[in-house]
């Protein structure tokens, strides 16, 4: 059976499932198309909720981070009461943006334009010539800053939506959250940004990103020369295969998660460690099971897992954990934004070997993702063909009981979910 | 060679000997300018220029293996990102010898590196700092650290070259 969802032009599909032959089709004009564009901003980033940042960077009354988040310029803040906020960063006397550093510490934020001060609560607190103003001209709070609709947090991961009507956080993330736990569950102090952003273009739709970061598939062919690496660090390759299970988590969002030969601060062990190492790796996997028991601990301890959550955030926690977001600017281009994730209370050892781990594997400098990038800026050249060559295939793994990690469930979860935010709306 | 006897002429005919391997991709022979123990660093944008890279995110934080490993990835097939590989031109400016310690030279520089590939041009522009060892065989790299002065690496998508 064929099902080609409609569209009210009567263009082909985006989105072509024949099940009986177990074959997944994504039309490669979802990837050059501004119309598709246009759709995903107004039915996927305009309505979707979007992660803003992580608690730990604002860590103190009065921190405050100014970020991009679908177009919009937010200023996220922990005011005096330690309340987190996102307001617009834009004066709502003239417009202007109130606060242009990146990041700090500030009672208050004063537009440089007319002089207008606002506290980090967003409160007016004070206007050049406030006598030429009506007496009641803030009474209904029109001179503050303007909140974003709906800020809300999971286990300190932030997300701001600007569609009032949204369902709450905690149920648009529904199953994610149990995987989210896991992450978190790593740490008994919570966990925390390490200072330090990396931040780069890739020439390339937005969702090839998404396809690559939750793909078990490519491993071995795209990372050949980390793999390679690997080996040569350890004197052989260590004994743990690469083997597990993708999880489709509704809404979108989706997971794989399988046992990898790279060392783990939390908590796998590997030779390049040495008797020093493993004295510390068996310490917080010894703590892990009294917390925990032995499953659960095993599971935080020495599994993987690539956690995409619609439209555009992934928590990767793999050889180190990396919370990353992308935006598209153009149909062939995307923003990306990396950070690294860490227990609060590692010490110094796990903290070195994590930031080692990530820089090896991750980001725009390490032995990885650029060939990650290489092959992406490669589909979206090939993509030119589109017209004559109009089909990409996730059929990988279909009609299987369970997935595994190095088939493209997680992907199909995606796509499906994508069109049915797009797919109808064209 | 004694420490105080090294001109600023023999620091840049050093950093521009390095430029010109790197641009002719002779990485091997660039290796052989680092010391035993060298160390090569490029921070992100956004952490202080001395920031350590065992507390806070970098790009890149090689130690002498990892450089080892970086150029042996840099010389295969499968380091996909630079194959075919890029051409490059590191352009090495203001040079001056910041200060004399021991057996180093603190050295700063300006740097623009130009890397083309598939009919495009990116740039990378910053500053590099260096302990130079002044050693019996001449000068070595004992730490190369490059700071961009850029927002991120935008519109870069990778630094697939030594920069």
């Amino acid at each position: 059976m064929s099902v080609n969802q409609a569209t009210p032009s009567g263009a082909e599909p985006l989105v072509r499932v024949d099940a009986a032959r177990n074959t997944f089709k994504v039309s490669r004009r979802s990837f050059v198309d501004p119309g598709i564009l246009r759709a995903e901003y107004a039915e996927i980033f305009n309505r979707c909720w979007l992660y803003l940042g992580h608690g730990s960077e604002l860590e103190k009354p009065n921190d405050f981070v100014t970020r991009t988040v679908a177009r919009r310029t937010i200023l996220f803040t922990r005011d005096a009461q330690s309340r987190v906020n996102a307001f617009f960063n834009a004066c709502p006397h003239r417009g202007a943006q109130v606060c242009r550093e990146r990041s700090g510490n500030a009672k208050s934020f004063q537009c440089f334009y007319h002089g207008w001060v606002f506290g980090a609560d967003g409160a007016l607190r004070s206007q050049p010539g406030k006598e030429c103003y009506a007496a009641d001209f803030n009474s209904e709070g029109a001179g503050n800053l303007v909140r974003v609709p709906r800020l809300e947090g999971y286990r300190d991961f932030w997300f701001v939506c600007f569609d009032r009507d949204a369902p709450p956080l905690a149920d648009y993330l529904g199953q994610a959250r149990e995987w989210l736990d896991v992450v978190c569950d790593q740490s008994e102090a919570g966990m925390t940004l390490v200072g330090g952003t990396q931040e780069y273009t890739i020439r390339a739709n937005w969702k090839l990103l998404t396809e690559n970061s939750i793909d078990g598939y490519h491993a071995i062919n795209t990372h050949a020369t980390y793999v390679d690496y690997l080996r040569n660090s350890n004197g052989s390759m260590s004994p743990v295969p690469f083997e597990g299970q993708a999880y489709d988590l509704g809404n979108g969002h989706a997971v794989i998660e399988y046992r990898a030969p790279w060392g783990r601060p939390v908590a796998q062990w590997i030779p390049l460690w040495g008797e020093e190492g493993r004295r510390e790796i068996d310490a917080i996997y010894g703590r892990l099971e009294q917390r925990f028991g032995a499953a659960r601990a095993r599971r935080i301890a020495c599994s993987n897992r690539n956690l995409f959550i619609f439209p555009n955030l992934v928590v990767n926690d793999i050889m180190a954990i990396t919370v990353r977001t992308y935006y598209p600017t153009a149909p062939d281009e995307m923003q990306v934004y990396g950070w690294a994730l860490a227990p609060r209370e590692e010490n110094a050892w796990a903290r070195k070997y994590r930031l080692h781990n990530f820089l090896e594997f991750l980001g725009p400098g390490g032995f990885a993702t650029p060939d990650d990038v290489e092959a992406l800026e490669q589909c979206q050249r090939g993509f030119e063909n589109a017209g004559e060559a109009p089909w990409s295939d996730i059929s990988k793994g279909m009609g299987k009981a369970q997935p595994a990690y190095d088939d493209e469930l997680q992907m199909r979860a995606f796509w499906s979910h994508w069109n049915r935010c797009v797919g109808a709306a064209r | 060679m004694a420490n105080d006897s090294v001109t600023r002429d023999a620091v840049e005919d050093f950093m521009f000997l390095e430029a010109e391997l790197l641009d002719e991709w002779r990485l091997k022979e660039w290796l052989g300018l680092f010391t035993a123990d060298a160390h090569y660093y490029v921070p992100a944008t956004d952490v202080a220029p001395d920031a350590s890279p065992d507390t806070s995110l970098f790009y890149v934080a090689d130690d002498r293996f990892r450089l080892e490993q970086r150029v042996e990835r840099l010389l295969k097939r499968t380091a996909h990102a630079e194959y075919p590989r890029s051409k490059t031109r590191h352009l090495v400016s203001n040079v001056r010898i910041r200060a004399r310690r021991g057996d180093e030279l603190d050295v700063g520089a300006a740097v623009v590196t130009y890397r083309t590939k598939g009919g495009l041009t990116e740039t990378y522009i910053g500053s590099y700092r260096y302990r130079l060892a002044v050693t019996a065989e001449g000068l070595r790299i004992r730490e190369k650290r490059c700071l961009l002065d850029m927002d991120g690496l935008r519109p870069n998508g990778r630094i697939s070259i030594i920069l």
